[in-house]
């Protein structure tokens, strides 16, 4: 009896953490949990299709007798573009296009963004100061001007280009956010403790502080994710991000600036808009979902 | 309040200095200068050379920075290659456009978000609420572009309710009730979808804030001398939280020229950010460095006037 009341308040007093305090929020919101499922699907049936079903070369051949085929026809699900490409196929390279360059932006910018924010956020002082101003400078100009001046500014333009230009403003969120978080924790006990024990200022940065901040970092990840994807897609819309020899669902949208296609060949622009769409809500929503779960107080679970 | 505002105003002077100074190297790495546009096959080596000497091309490159922005200080951003007058007049002409279609869109954006955001904070975890966040969320999430096209394609192809691309009929006559009518018509759907779309900072901030306030003391108070629910919301809280939102007109702003580059090239409607798109493919870089010399300023004078707001409407914020 006594050992039963025990372990109950054992039980209450240690609040779940980390991955059980999502599983519970995802269990608890059935919309964030399909979202998930249907991402990671998503993401990995593109991928294994793309890399291991589609040839590429022949999908990008021109085939005028084909030209505009509707859908459904001659082998073609989704119909055929102004060159006779399948749409289909089209997509699916255009998707694991657009895949591969937003994770990159997103790595690239979270390495950097939560090194430096770190340890801007850690010592603090003149460093600190110097670098918020810059920050605070990059939220303020119009980025996405400037990544398209970039753009057409570099010489040999190809995918690994556009990944830099847009990494070089999309760390600056990340940056700003795990700063402010940075700063505070390093004013607790346990980081004060830390120093008095002699632990490298690496150390306590990089394994004391950094897993604290490891929720609302990932939060921000999946968030810059779908933004990622967005501005890589808007810019190929523009005609501005990737080449036209590699298709990116934003290339297969921005096939509707011409009115004819978009008023009379839905098929093909309209597929390749629903896919970023669906996949900006479900990245979105997930997104949101852990962000209620890396809150205390917004959670539902 | 004056000290902050002019504190305010001085922080401003490096980040335009630096603005100035990013966009001038961007100028001077793209290729061309204002006279490629002139050369053709009987233009004299010697003369584009002089003429090079005469411009300032030749001279040191602080020289050329400070004719450079003294020029731009005073309105004259150079001559553009492909239309061949001063990019004042072109900027000029598409920046009314831009405006009016800015303009109707922050009315509508804070005729969207005012009400949703009051009665979403209202009626707390009510079927209204979960709709008006579930509303927000999907502002926040959808791209731009893709909304635009699909609003285009159904309510300007297939319902015909809207007109597809431009500014004005071209065949009424300018200064009639039909013309005015007709520029109005024009803008109406690319303002509604910008409005769609820009209304999500502005909801969750007022939700949160009345949400908030609600659990308030000076509400206990309220409540306690008898004063009903309703009126304590409408004289008390409505009133704390709403000030705050005349400071996100600066973003507002902002987010308007980001989004008039995607909205202006889907629906055809000649404003600046349709410009920089068609200056880019035609390599007109005069046009390009002016632009992003103006909307970089624009965004600073957003989030100044923003501050500036905030500073009047909120004591707080003037603590030095």
């Amino acid at each position: 009896m006594e050992q039963q009341v025990e372990q109950t308040v054992v039980a209450e007093s240690t609040p779940p953490t980390g991955f059980k305090v999502i599983l519970r929020e995802f269990k608890k919101d059935k919309l964030a949990m399909f979202s998930f499922v249907f991402i990671t699907l998503l993401i990995v049936g593109v991928m294994i299709t793309a890399f291991f079903f589609v040839d590429q070369e022949a999908a990008m051949k021109i085939n005028l007798l084909e030209r505009y085929t509707e859908p459904g026809t001659a082998g073609y699900i989704l119909g055929a573009d102004e060159a006779g490409r399948d749409i289909l196929v089209q997509l699916i390279i255009g998707a694991k296009n657009s895949l591969l360059i937003a994770i990159s932006v997103t790595v690239i910018s979270a390495i950097v963004g939560i090194s430096l924010g770190i340890v801007t956020g850690y010592y603090g002082g003149f460093v600190d100061s110097l670098f918020m101003r810059i920050i605070d400078f990059f939220m303020t100009i119009p980025t996405l001007m400037f990544i398209i001046v970039f753009v057409t500014m570099i010489p040999k333009y190809t995918t690994i280009h556009l990944i830099l230009i847009i990494s070089i403003f999309a760390w600056v969120g990340t940056a700003r956010l795990v700063r402010s978080k940075a700063l505070s924790e390093s004013r607790r006990d346990y980081v004060n403790a830390s120093k008095t024990m002699g632990t490298s200022d690496f150390a306590i940065m990089f394994k004391g502080i950094l897993p604290n901040l490891s929720s609302i970092i990932i939060v921000d990840l999946t968030l810059s994710f779908a933004g990622n994807v967005g501005i890589e897609t808007g810019l190929s819309f523009l005609g501005f991000g990737l080449p036209p020899s590699e298709p990116s669902l934003g290339t297969l949208v921005s096939y509707a600036t011409n009115p004819i296609v978009l008023a009379e060949k839905w098929w093909v622009w309209l597929p390749a808009s629903l896919f970023i769409l669906l996949m900006m809500l479900g990245i979105n929503y997930v997104g949101q979902a852990l962000r209620r779960a890396a809150d205390a107080k917004q959670r539902l679970g | 309040m004056w000290k902050t505002i002019l504190r305010r105003f001085l922080v401003m002077i490096p980040q335009l200095f630096i603005l100035s100074l990013i966009v001038f190297i961007m100028a001077k790495q793209m290729p061309g200068d204002p006279f490629t546009g002139l050369i053709t096959p009987e233009t004299d080596a010697n003369r584009i050379a002089e003429l090079r000497e005469e411009a300032g091309l030749n001279d040191p490159i602080v020289v050329q920075y400070y004719n450079w922005i003294s020029g731009v200080v005073q309105g004259d951003l150079g001559k553009s290659y492909t239309y061949k007058r001063s990019v004042s007049s072109i900027i000029g002409e598409r920046a009314y456009n831009t405006f009016l279609l800015s303009l109707l869109s922050a009315i509508l954006v804070y005729l969207i978000a005012i009400p949703l955001g009051v009665l979403a904070g209202r009626y707390q975890n009510s079927f209204l609420d979960k709709s008006i966040v579930l509303y927000s969320f999907l502002s926040y999430a959808i791209p731009t572009f893709v909304l635009s096209l699909i609003f285009l394609f159904l309510f300007g192809y297939q319902f015909e309710w809207f007109p597809t691309s431009g500014t004005v009929d071209v065949s009424l006559e300018p200064g009639t009730m039909d013309y005015y009518w007709s520029k109005f018509y024009h803008i109406l759907l690319p303002s509604i979808t910008f409005a769609l779309l820009g209304t999500t900072s502005i909801i969750q901030y007022l939700r949160t804030e009345i949400i908030d306030a609600s659990g308030q003391d000076y509400v206990k108070t309220a409540r306690s001398k008898g004063i009903p629910m309703r009126k304590v919301y409408s004289r008390h809280i409505f009133r704390n939280s709403l000030l705050p939102i005349a400071a996100f007109f600066g973003f507002t702003i902002t987010g308007l020229l980001g989004g008039s580059i995607f909205i202006e090239t889907v629906f055809g409607y000649p404003g600046m950010g349709q410009l920089f798109v068609q200056s880019i493919q035609s390599r007109d870089y005069s046009v390009i460095t002016a632009l992003v010399m103006l909307f970089g300023f624009l965004t600073l004078l957003g989030s100044l006037l923003s501050d500036i707001i905030m500073s009047i409407v909120d004591p707080r914020i003037r603590i030095d």
